[in-house]
């Protein structure tokens, strides 16, 4: 541990599968105690290197030194041995297994059990107290938070010696408090000497907590920067190859006559009231944003006007004519009939079905229209035609209609989901989440689609739980807290703290 | 009902139950793996014919026992090839080992011994004899002589085959080696989530595969006990949906070793009643042995559309593991 040699030192790095290369001649060394960044668009090559680092694949050519030490990483394990430990974006825990056996799993004493819990019940306290990572021991894992079982992955890479931490995009579940939380471990851990390599495109945290950051992009790191000489416009441009608009360019809003107007509207799921009373109303061209922690009620909010669950109580009225939205007729069917068009919150599971292809995908919920549907057979040249088309404008890439929804990258996916839903410039557009999962170019085009559909004038729902997407696109604000709106807000009179009170359930009185 | 119709009637209960929980124990094994195997009747059948043939040719039932489980392991190896090593669908697998199994042994056995696609009967040391536990008496008369306990000892617990005893040690320590084990965490794990133990660097191919040579071995002796122990012969289609039972168990069961105990004797219980009573008498009605034969399968039928409870597969069950980026 005395040697200056840095904790890892990438050389030459390169991969390919089959015709496309996803890692080119990387060059990359980490200073050991620090917490290095590295930023880029989804594809890039992020996911492969560190894949490679940590022996899931094996680079064609280049070599990888361990402190200074040239170290082959043939497989996980020899990752494991390299002290090399990684944190996956979706986590690889067994979620009915209690904590310690999670952790031990794998890094097993001998060939009984009860030695190696005790030992690790014992450590896992130690390392409790050392880095603040406090989970019980004895909990079932798919009890915790996610941002408790996040700390079961950092603990099961502490437990494996693990001196170089890689973390995947660890933000994208949490919540800000624990992402916050996070980053404190992150720092105690970065005191005691440890190497972190943090993944990610939120350049607010690279900047936040980053010692040095590198770009990558088509596969090459472009660039490597003190994380205290740059600033996220010229990483987002790096990133890009072009320069980025972070914040949200938008003409002000015209409001016109009511669209949308939802009255005491209260929604159950599972006999839990979710949504308890909520009213409010959107005119032509505004955008309305909902902000508030996940799990609020902004779901079933949107999953009613969407026509995806009935609602329990209330009125909803589009234009002054009411909506059904408790009998047979309140379905997604007859909400896009009404033209109320819904990106929404997780498109892997509500706004696509990924084993089917791109132009599948593009006439679902729209099959009924006379382009597509002679009747009874479905005009499949027709479909794919104007999935060509579709995807031209809303840039998604590869723009190739017969590729399964599962092999686009996350942008891609959601641009797939936007232009189908937006395409057909609907009077109502229920978004959910438009950007989570997606880069930084992607999210720059998603956004300005939404600003143009509200030109057009048109009334828009933005639920989103990013407080920067929210503060960019919204015309007016309301905070979702415990199924009721704890206020409106207009986003030049207010800022991120005060929105952050709301959303904590803190009210004007209280506060 | 005398007490010792009703120890009869257990004591028959545990012969019975013994196939069903060998192949529910052997279902077990390779599913907590995350490896559907509706292939245990085929690897049941291929076993109890094997091990017959052998037990006959040889003259020697541990031979044939051997022969048994060697059979039944080729077949799970086969399973293991089709569905974990080329990720094939383990249903289809199954199936066909099943078929397999149904064709081949008839015909092998028509070929070798030409008796309509049976074995000759087996008897002497080509049987398993009854083990008569020390200080139990083996005959009616004697049992009949004997005190209330001295009856549960002679008729219930002792005079089974060894292979009885065997399948019931087998549940604890089924018990201890998914709990108390690192291979147990291991297999438990890896039919919950794969991509957790491979990320901690074990091999998920090597894990399932022990799992289904597993259940290899237990269907190997359930095959066995069929046609050397209940039975003294092979004859076609001798396993009689035990296999599927099993499986049926298996879900009643929860997927844990003490619920497949309990499982499999209420499945023998019923088979016991059902074999000892033609018809059952409740006041004007007669109940027809048809019924009383029926009832495992109306049970399973009961337990399948979810009145007993709530029953979590293994999570990854039934799909092959593919390593993602």
């Amino acid at each position: 541990m005395t040697t200056d040699a840095p904790a890892i030192e990438l050389k030459g790095i390169s991969k390919a599968f089959g015709p496309v290369q996803a890692n080119r001649d990387i060059t990359m060394s980490v200073a050991r105690g620090t917490i290095h960044g590295i930023v880029g668009e989804n594809g890039a090559g992020k996911s492969t290197l560190m894949s490679i680092l940590y022996g899931f694949y094996k680079a064609d050519r280049g070599e990888i030194f361990i402190n200074g030490k040239l170290t082959p990483i043939p497989d996980s394990q020899a990752a494991i041995r390299a002290g090399i430990g990684m944190v996956h974006q979706h986590f690889k825990l067994v979620e009915n297994f209690t904590v310690v056996e999670n952790v031990i799993l794998g890094a097993e004493d001998g060939a009984l059990l009860r030695p190696s819990i005790a030992k690790a019940r014992k450590l896992l306290t130690e390392l409790a107290k050392d880095y603040g990572l406090n989970v019980d021991p004895d909990a079932v894992v798919e009890d915790l938070s996610v941002g408790h079982q996040q700390r079961v992955e950092i603990l099961k890479q502490l437990y494996r010696q693990a001196d170089i931490l890689i973390l995947d995009e660890p933000t994208g579940v949490l919540t800000p408090s624990e992402a916050d939380q996070l980053f404190r471990i992150l720092e105690r851990l970065r005191e005691e000497g440890k190497t972190i390599i943090l993944i990610t495109h939120k350049l607010r945290e690279i900047m936040e907590i980053t010692d040095t950051v590198s770009v990558m992009r088509r596969g090459e790191m472009t660039n490597t920067v003190k994380t205290s000489d740059t600033s996220p416009a010229e990483l987002a441009e790096m990133m890009v190859g072009r320069k980025v608009l972070l914040e949200v360019d938008k003409p002000p809003a015209t409001p016109g006559e009511v669209v949308l107007k939802v009255e005491d509207l209260r929604v159950s799921r599972g006999g839990v009231e979710r949504v308890k009373g909520v009213s409010f109303e959107i005119r032509r061209g505004e955008i309305l944003g909902i902000a508030g922690v996940a799990g609020n009620g902004q779901t079933e909010l949107l999953e009613v006007l969407g026509g995806m669950i009935p609602a329990q109580g209330g009125t909803v009225s589009l234009f002054g004519e009411p909506i059904d939205i408790t009998g047979k007729h309140s379905n997604g069917q007859t909400r896009r009939a009404r033209g109320i068009g819904h990106v929404p919150e997780d498109r892997q599971d509500e706004g696509l079905i990924m084993p089917y292809e791109a132009w599948e995908n593009v006439a679902f919920g729209y099959h009924k229209d006379p382009r597509y549907n002679s009747g009874i057979l479905m005009n499949h040249a027709a479909i794919k035609d104007d999935c060509v088309d579709k995807m031209q404008r809303y840039d998604v890439r590869p723009p190739n209609p017969r590729l399964p929804a599962r092999n686009f990258s996350g942008g891609n996916q959601q641009k797939i989901v936007v232009a189908r839903e937006m395409d057909r410039a609907p009077d109502l557009l229920l978004v959910g989440q438009p950007t989570r999962g997606v880069d930084i170019g992607a999210i720059e085009f998603i956004h300005k689609q939404i600003i143009a559909l509200r030109d057009q004038g048109k009334a828009i729902l933005l639920v989103s739980v990013e407080l920067d997407e929210i503060m960019g696109l919204s015309d007016r604000i309301a905070v979702m807290f415990d199924g009721r709106i704890m206020g409106e807000r207009l986003p030049s009179e207010t800022d991120q703290n005060e929105l952050g009170l709301l959303m904590a359930g803190v009210t004007e009185g209280a506060a | 009902m005398d007490f010792l119709t009703i120890l009869q009637i257990l004591d028959s209960t545990v012969r019975l139950a013994t196939p069903l929980l060998l192949a529910c124990l052997a279902g077990l094994y390779s599913e907590r793996a995350g490896v559907f195997d509706i292939g245990l009747e085929g690897k049941i059948l291929a076993s109890a014919f094997f091990s017959a043939a052998v037990a006959f040719t040889s003259g020697w039932v541990w031979i044939g026992l051997l022969a048994g489980i060697g059979a039944s392991m080729v077949l799970a190896a086969l399973h293991g090839v089709a569905s974990i090593t080329f990720r094939g669908n383990q249903l289809i697998s199954g199936v066909a080992i099943n078929f397999l199994a149904a064709g081949l042994t008839v015909v092998i056995a028509q070929t070798w011994f030409r008796q309509g696609g049976r074995t000759p009967a087996l008897s002497g040391d080509g049987r398993f004899e009854n083990v008569v536990l020390p200080g139990a008496e083996s005959t009616i008369r004697g049992i009949a002589q004997q005190g209330p306990l001295g009856q549960v000892y002679s008729e219930l617990i002792s005079g089974h085959s060894i292979l009885v005893y065997i399948a019931l040690a087998i549940v604890p320590l089924t018990w201890w080696v998914l709990y108390r084990t690192r291979f147990g965490l291991r297999l438990r794990a890896v039919g919950e989530n794969p991509a957790a133990v491979d990320t901690a660097g074990v091999s998920v191919v090597a894990l399932r595969f022990s799992a289904v040579l597993i259940a290899g071995v237990l269907c190997g002796l359930a095959g066995a006990y069929l046609s050397t122990a209940l039975s003294a012969g092979f004859v076609r289609d001798m396993s009689a949906g035990r296999g599927f039972i099993a499986l049926a168990a298996l879900i009643f069961a929860k997927w844990r070793p003490w619920y497949a105990l309990s499982a499999c004797l209420l499945f023998g219980f019923f088979d016991a009643v059902g074999n000892r009573y033609q018809n059952i008498q409740l006041g004007e009605i007669v109940v027809p042995v048809q019924f009383m034969q029926a009832l495992p399968y109306i049970l399973v039928v009961i337990v399948l559309a979810g009145l007993v409870g709530k029953a979590i597969p293994p999570r990854a069950g039934g799909e092959p593991y593919v390593k993602e980026r």
